[in-house]
């Protein structure tokens, strides 16, 4: 199994580089939640984020329809993101894996070994206790507005987004 | 998967946080002299207030020469994320306004810089938080301060006016069995010559108008966060751990994570209480950043120098200096700060308070002032100064008796500092 105490940026900066859809495991609709803020942040940076939430299900959270569960899910997903707890992403990965998903990514606090291995043995890649949104803030320079150490040094210019003045993004490979 | 380089730290006091400018590509840190960004739209207006999204609002809040200066100085520490504030009593505020609420306690070191003695003392009093002394060089008096109104405990990594090395590990034991954060103040080390984090600090402060400046031009203060403390999990923080009133009720803790002590320090202490630092005065101590480790460097090998050709002169009694085989805290000098312990130091003159006054009477070349940490030689009689409003007894107390002068050593060629000093005992 890969090292999943720590990532190199490189890895990171790959997986977001290539993922367009995200389907999101775990996606509030209170607008305090985190998996809120991540969702808007994501969908903000050009990812079609899908949400995932059996009480949830039909309804739409910022302004994306609610699927109960993976399986239903009919187009292709990149990304599981699971905001659910360690013991819950084991079912969580089991599906991620039936519906061809390329990479689990469980969120910050939330780890588990044993779905890791189930994942890469499948040939997918795996992601533990980060958040994607802080990963993508981070990378692209964003995060350091919030004087955040972004463990990154770099003598290139950051990449300005298409639109509006405060916007840094990541080179896309999808 | 290619291992990455982790960069070394005099890279990291060049870049961290600094890439070429994204909108111009200007390579040096521009000086965003402005109070205000415009927003791209009322949505983005929103997200920036609610804090969904990253950018800059204010000025008060954040600025981006700021928070270059803030990566740099989390960057040299270890933390997760900085803060950049006005000066070091301003980041000294906002930690306690994070951590307490009136009717707290935290404990302190009693060999503290003395402008901290009476911001503890008397400031904070005002706010009903309550400080508990203890000893720097007694870990075990921090643990008989604890009560169960102990918030955190505060130390200074090497003790302004210096000789006093703490023995960080053995007090952050203390902490991390009380459950409470472990605050070191590592103005006088800076993180070149020492990394609290390593010894299990939780949150650093900075007087960054001392050598992480050096230039003697800027006032200013950082906050590190180190990331290390379970704020959720302790429950006892609800600043961090409970839904937040003047943000829709998120929980900091919980949204932001490993770094979420600094962003409270930021979205709550600095935005209502706005000790915010220049935008210029951050450019020029991340100019003087830049050089810390060289600076560092010379200003310990000259600090030693002059000490050691002090401990021979027959007008001198003592020197209070780590550096110095044979005192007291050599051993933890060896230790915590083996490239050299600072640039601060005491020693006493056998000709007490009247030679003392003629000491700094007669320099010609160190300059007779309140600060430390900057290029230029300094020198200061305590006793007729800072210390002057004290008794005897209190002055004798704090390290401060009428023989004692303080130097903070810059970074003249030594000879030249030797002979100052030679000139002005003869001529006392
Ligand atoms: C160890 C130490 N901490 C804090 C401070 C306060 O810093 P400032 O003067 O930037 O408020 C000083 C200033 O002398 C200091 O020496």
């Amino acid at each position: 199994m890969k090292n999943h105490d720590s990532y190199s940026d490189a890895y990171i900066r790959d997986i977001l580089a290539r993922s367009r859809t995200i389907a999101m495991v775990g996606a509030s609709p209170t607008p305090s939640r985190p998996s809120y803020f991540a969702m808007k942040y994501l969908k903000e940076k050009g990812f079609r984020v899908i949400p995932v939430n059996p009480g949830q299900e039909g309804k739409t959270i910022l302004g994306e329809r609610v699927y109960a569960a993976l399986p239903e899910i009919k187009e292709k997903v990149d990304i599981v993101d699971i905001f659910r707890s360690s013991g819950a992403a084991l079912g969580i990965t089991r599906e991620a894996i039936a519906i061809g998903a390329r990479v689990v990514w469980m969120q910050l606090g939330v780890r588990n070994d044993e779905a890791a291995g189930l994942a890469e043995d499948a040939g997918l890649q795996v992601v533990m206790n980060r958040c994607p949104k802080i990963e993508y803030g981070r990378l692209s320079g964003e995060l350091n507005w919030a004087g955040v150490n972004s463990r990154m040094i770099s003598s290139r210019r950051p990449l300005l987004g298409p639109k509006g003045v405060q916007h840094r993004v990541l080179a896309t490979k999808a | 998967m290619t291992a990455e380089r982790k960069p070394g730290f005099d890279t990291l006091a060049i870049h961290a946080g600094a890439q070429p400018d994204s909108a111009t590509g200007a390579r040096a840190t521009p000086i965003y002299q402005t109070t205000s960004f415009v927003f791209d739209n009322v949505e983005h207006a929103a997200a920036l207030f609610n804090l969904e999204t990253f950018g800059n609002i204010y000025t008060r809040i954040m600025n981006p020469t700021q928070a270059v200066l803030e990566e740099r100085v989390a960057a040299l520490e270890g933390g997760t994320a900085g803060l950049a504030v006005a000066s070091g009593h301003a980041a000294q505020a906002l930690v306690f306004h994070t951590l307490l609420a009136p009717g707290d306690e935290f404990i302190a070191a009693r060999q503290l810089y003395g402008g901290s003695i009476n911001q503890f003392t008397h400031a904070f009093k005002k706010c009903g938080w309550e400080v508990r002394w203890a000893d720097t060089t007694d870990a075990e008096s921090f643990r008989a301060a604890l009560t169960p109104k102990t918030k955190a405990i505060f130390v200074e990594s090497i003790a302004n006016p210096g000789g006093i090395i703490t023995d960080l590990e053995a007090v952050a034991a203390v902490a991390k069995q009380a459950g409470v954060p472990f605050i070191v103040d590592n103005t006088l080390a800076t993180p070149y010559l020492m990394r609290p984090i390593e010894y299990g600090a939780d949150i650093i402060v900075h007087s960054l108008t001392k050598f992480l400046g050096g230039h003697g031009n800027s006032i200013g203060g950082a906050i590190v966060d180190c990331g290390t403390f379970d704020w959720l999990k302790s429950g006892r923080y609800p600043t961090l751990s409970a839904p937040c009133a003047s943000y829709h009720g998120i929980t900091l803790a919980e949204t932001f994570g490993n770094f979420a002590f600094a962003i409270a320090c930021r979205v709550l202490g600095l935005r209502d209480l706005g000790p915010a630092i220049s935008p210029f005065n951050a450019f020029l101590i991340l100019t003087g950043i830049e050089t810390l480790p060289l600076r560092m460097q010379r200003h310990c090998d000259n600090a030693l120098a002059v000490a050691t050709w002090l401990s021979g002169h027959d007008q001198i009694a003592w020197v209070n200096y780590a550096g110095l085989p044979g005192n007291e805290f050599h051993e933890a000098a060896k230790r915590y700060s083996p490239k050299g312990a600072g640039a601060v130091f005491t020693f006493g003159l056998k000709g007490g308070y009247e030679a003392g006054i003629a000491l700094v009477s007669n320099v010609k070349l160190f300059s007779h002032l309140a600060n430390i940490g900057d290029t230029r030689s300094l020198i200061i009689h305590p006793a007729s100064t800072t210390h002057r409003q004290l008794t005897d007894e209190q002055r004798i107390r704090a390290g401060a008796g009428p023989e004692v002068v303080r130097l903070s050593v810059g970074l003249e060629s030594v000879e030249d500092l030797i002979a100052d000093l030679d000139q002005a005992l003869a001529a006392a």
